[in-house]
């Protein structure tokens, strides 16, 4: 108790101490604080850069190697590669000097043979020089036929002319035109007059009684070529001279009708004409003159009278167009509807309605 | 003596009947007289005429009505509208000789004008009786059926069918073995006009045998035969390759180009044309015709005549030379470039110098050489002009455009591309200077050449617009040479080397 009093008695002095001794270190603490900071973090930043430094040299480490690992694999891939590149080369290289050879040796043995064509073309351009040649010479040889016919085809003409003009002769007393006496050769005309046979008077030709220039007219070489026969064929017919055949036979054999050949002789619309004569022969033959129509239209305004002993009405009937069960429900053998055994079919019970394109009901 | 005097009225009245149609037969072969003929009715007096008692009035009228229907196409019309057919179809069939040619003749007149009267003439049944007619023992009576079924088949196919359907080709066939000339032509003209519609009825003349025969007449010294038998091989030639090989089969092959020496200019046209219509289909058979010696005797066919005579070899040497590299250089070592620059430069119609510059374009497109040889015989300022002038036709200037465009990608021959460089258009200086680029940078002479010719000038003033083909053809012609001589001849060079000498400072010691 005593200590209690005395501290009371104390704490008075106590607080004073207190306050007095804080405001005295309160001037040195900051400085304080800062330099135990300043040594903490001085330590500590020793302390974490080594443990880094240390770091780094073991991830150095780790690179180096593995980096060497990646590098040298690398390598051999670059090796591999360098040496596959320079094989290909040259196999691709001895590939190309035996297709060089052997596409340079099949195309001038097969395909453009230089010498087989320059051969070829030597061939051709000879021909063409013997095809000239032998058509040079057959134009020749058509042109001298040609002319050696001309000339003796003048030769002939002047031969006549002599023939016609002999009396031009000169005789013994007195010279012809052509032997003039004051020339000393006489003319080649003269010649030929003394060579030449003279001409005949001509005979009087037989003209035939009809005229068988007819041809000449028909083809119209001239133009007026018509055969003015006074003789006109004769218009009272006379029979047939002479008694040798019978008159039938005679004018059977001149008048004789053509005789075509089969595919000729028949008419061309033969079924038509076989038709017609079908309907000649039924109008002939025919007793009842009204036609006999089809059912369908004909019958159909007239009203059919039942027979007698028939109780059931005529008519078409209404079953399997309209309905498919009995009208009358006492001749029912159930007295229940019909009912659908299979459900509805979807599509069918939307038909009609309107739908997307997606397939949707609108 | 009643009985005199009722004959001579009957004598009478025939002696006019015969006056009258044998005057107006007379009229009818003058075309001054037709129209007056035809607004007197005469058609409907000759008609009954048709069906007189006395066979002379019978043919006159018949020979009347055939002058006028061959007149125009109205009067065979009327001849047909006059229901004069069936009567002239029927007596076809039973009258003389005589009668039976004037009613072929008729039926010919109308058939030859239009289809449809063709067509009357088929539905009138004539053709069966025609092939009666060329059943005939007379040559004329077959001649003038023969002539009568040519005309009719010769408008389209269906009445080609129509006549083949017939059966006149064995006929016509046999017709062509008969001794007599006229006969043989009119046949073998038939055949051809039955034969020119389709490959199926050309089928069907060759399955009756005819190329036998007509190949064996080709030697024949009857031109106008010649032509119609020339005419009908090609006309069987011309459809397909199959056709074609049997027509070759005849062995028509040295023995056809005797036909292209013989003096009838016809016969030279269609004898290039066969040549040309076989040439046309492979070119296995180009090659035989080059063998057998064909291209050259073409060649100087094509040189011993003038105009359309010429088209069909024209065009059968562009054919060969289509075909393969080396049949163009066999069309070239024929001599043939320098005859189709010939028949370019010369022939006045375009459509022939069409052909002549296409021929050329086919033989000139295949390498190099070919081009050179058709370069050196100085065609193609010919092919440029013609595609310059505007007086050519369409047709001429695209096809001598694409021939220049053909030989120029192939050419290397240079002093024939250089005029190309002052007087092309833009589209064709194009492929010069394209072809330039590739030859200068190869070859030193030529570099050497083009520089003191004057061509490098000439390609630096051309203005390309740039990153074009040409600018890039310009620029690779550019780096054969020294940039100071590419500096040199641009235009414009000496403003610059003037504007160096304003701007200099004189050195003063």
């Amino acid at each position: 108790m005593a200590t209690l009093a005395r501290l009371q008695a104390r704490s008075a002095s106590v607080a004073r101490q207190y306050y007095y001794r804080n405001s005295v270190v309160d001037v040195f603490r900051k400085k304080e604080n800062d330099a135990a900071v300043k040594i903490q973090s001085w330590f500590r930043g020793c302390r974490v850069r080594a443990y880094i430094r240390y770091l780094h040299r073991a991830a150095t480490v780790i690179q180096k190697r593995w980096r060497g690992y990646l590098g040298r694999q690398h390598y051999q891939l670059i090796v591999k590669l360098a040496y596959y590149t320079m094989k290909m080369n040259l196999y691709n290289a001895m590939a190309v000097r035996i297709q060089r050879r052997w596409r340079g040796y099949k195309i001038r043995k097969y395909c453009f043979n230089y010498y087989y064509l320059k051969a070829y073309l030597k061939a051709v351009s000879e021909t063409n020089e013997a095809v000239r040649e032998a058509l040079e010479e057959f134009a020749d040889m058509k042109e001298r036929e040609e002319r050696k016919a001309d000339l003796e085809k003048e030769e002939k003409k002047r031969d006549y002319q002599a023939r016609k003009t002999h009396y031009l002769l000169s005789t013994k007393q007195i010279p012809g035109v052509y032997n003039s006496p004051f020339r000393k050769e006489p003319d080649p005309r003269e010649l030929r007059l003394q060579k030449a046979k003279p001409l005949t008077h001509p005979r009087p030709k037989v003209t035939p009684k009809r005229s068988a220039s007819l041809r000449n007219w028909l083809e119209c070489t001239r133009a007026r070529s018509f055969p003015r026969s006074a003789v006109l064929p004769p218009i009272d017919r006379k029979p047939c001279q002479g008694p040798f055949r019978d008159i039938a036979e005679v004018l059977a054999q001149r008048y004789k009708p053509l005789e075509p050949t089969l595919r000729v002789a028949e008419p061309i619309d033969g079924p038509k004409e076989a038709r017609a004569e079908l309907q000649r022969q039924e109008w002939t033959r025919n007793v009842q003159d009204n036609l006999f129509l089809p059912f369908s239209s004909y019958h159909k305004s007239k009203k059919h009278i039942p027979a007698m002993h028939l109780s059931s009405k005529y008519g078409p009937d209404s079953y399997g167009s309209r309905h498919f069960r009995e009208k009358n429900p006492e001749r029912w053998i159930c007295d229940k509807d019909f009912q659908t055994v299979l459900p509805s079919f979807d599509l069918f019970s939307e038909y009609g309605k309107l739908y997307s394109k997606a397939g949707q009901i609108v | 003596m009643s009985q005199r005097q009722v004959l001579q009225v009957f004598e009478q009245y025939q002696k006019a009947r015969t006056q009258f149609v044998q005057m107006v037969a007379e009229l009818a072969t003058r075309p001054q007289n037709i129209e007056t003929l035809q607004n007197a009715g005469v058609m409907s007096l000759l008609r009954p005429l048709l069906l007189d008692v006395v066979p002379t009035i019978q043919q006159t009228a018949a020979l009347a009505l055939g002058r006028l229907a061959n007149y125009n196409d109205d009067l065979a019309e009327a001849v047909v509208k006059g229901d004069i057919l069936p009567q002239l179809v029927y007596s076809l069939a039973e009258q003389n000789r005589f009668y039976k040619k004037a009613a072929a003749f008729v039926l010919r007149a109308v058939g030859k004008h239009s289809p449809q009267l063709a067509q009357a003439i088929v539905d009138c049944g004539a053709l069966d009786t025609l092939v009666i007619c060329l059943e005939d023992f007379d040559p004329g009576v077959k001649e003038a059926a023969a002539w009568a079924l040519g005309y009719i088949a010769r408008h389209n196919a269906e009445l080609s069918q129509a006549v083949v359907d017939a059966g006149a080709i064995p006929l016509l066939v046999l017709c062509i073995q008969e001794p007599e000339i006229a006969l043989k032509r009119i046949a073998a003209s038939a055949l051809s006009d039955i034969a020119k519609h389709s490959p199926e009825l050309a089928q069907t003349v060759v399955d009756a045998g005819a190329i036998a025969h007509l190949a064996q007449m080709i030697l024949n010294p009857d031109a106008k035969l010649k032509r119609q038998i020339l005419s009908a091989l090609s006309q069987i030639a011309k459809h397909s390759v199959d056709l074609a090989e049997m027509v070759v089969e005849a062995e028509i092959f040295p023995v056809v180009l005797t036909c292209l020496k013989d003096k009838d200019e016809y016969v030279k046209k269609n004898a290039s044309t066969l040549i040309r219509e076989i040439a046309k289909h492979t070119p296995e058979l180009s090659q035989l015709i080059v063998n057998a010696g064909g291209v050259a005797a073409v060649i100087d066919c094509i040189g011993s005549c003038k105009g359309n005579i010429r088209l069909p070899g024209i065009m059968m040497l562009g054919y060969v030379a289509a075909h393969s590299e080396n049949l163009a250089m066999a069309v070239i070592i024929s001599k043939g470039v320098p005859q189709l620059s010939v028949c370019l430069s010369e022939e006045p119609e375009d459509h022939i110098k069409a052909a002549a510059a296409w021929a050329l374009g086919q033989i000139g497109r295949y390498t190099p050489e070919h081009a050179r040889a058709v370069a050196v015989t100085n065609t193609l300022p010919v092919l440029l002009s013609l595609y310059m002038c505007t007086e050519s036709s369409e047709d001429l200037q695209v096809k001598s455009k694409k021939a220049i465009k053909n030989i120029l990608q192939k050419c290397t021959y240079l002093p024939a591309l250089e005029p190309f460089l002052y007087d092309a258009p833009p589209n064709i200086l194009k492929h010069v200077v394209g072809q330039f680029s590739k030859v200068l940078p190869h070859d030193s002479k030529a570099r050497r050449l083009f520089v003191t010719s004057g061509g490098l000038k000439k390609v630096q003033e051309i203005k390309a617009e740039p990153g074009s083909l040409l600018q890039e053809y310009i620029n690779s012609i550019n780096n054969c040479y020294p940039e100071e001589i590419v500096r040199y001849y641009s235009p414009g060079y000496s403003d610059t080397l003037l504007q160096r000498v304003d701007s200099y400072q004189p050195l003063i010691n």
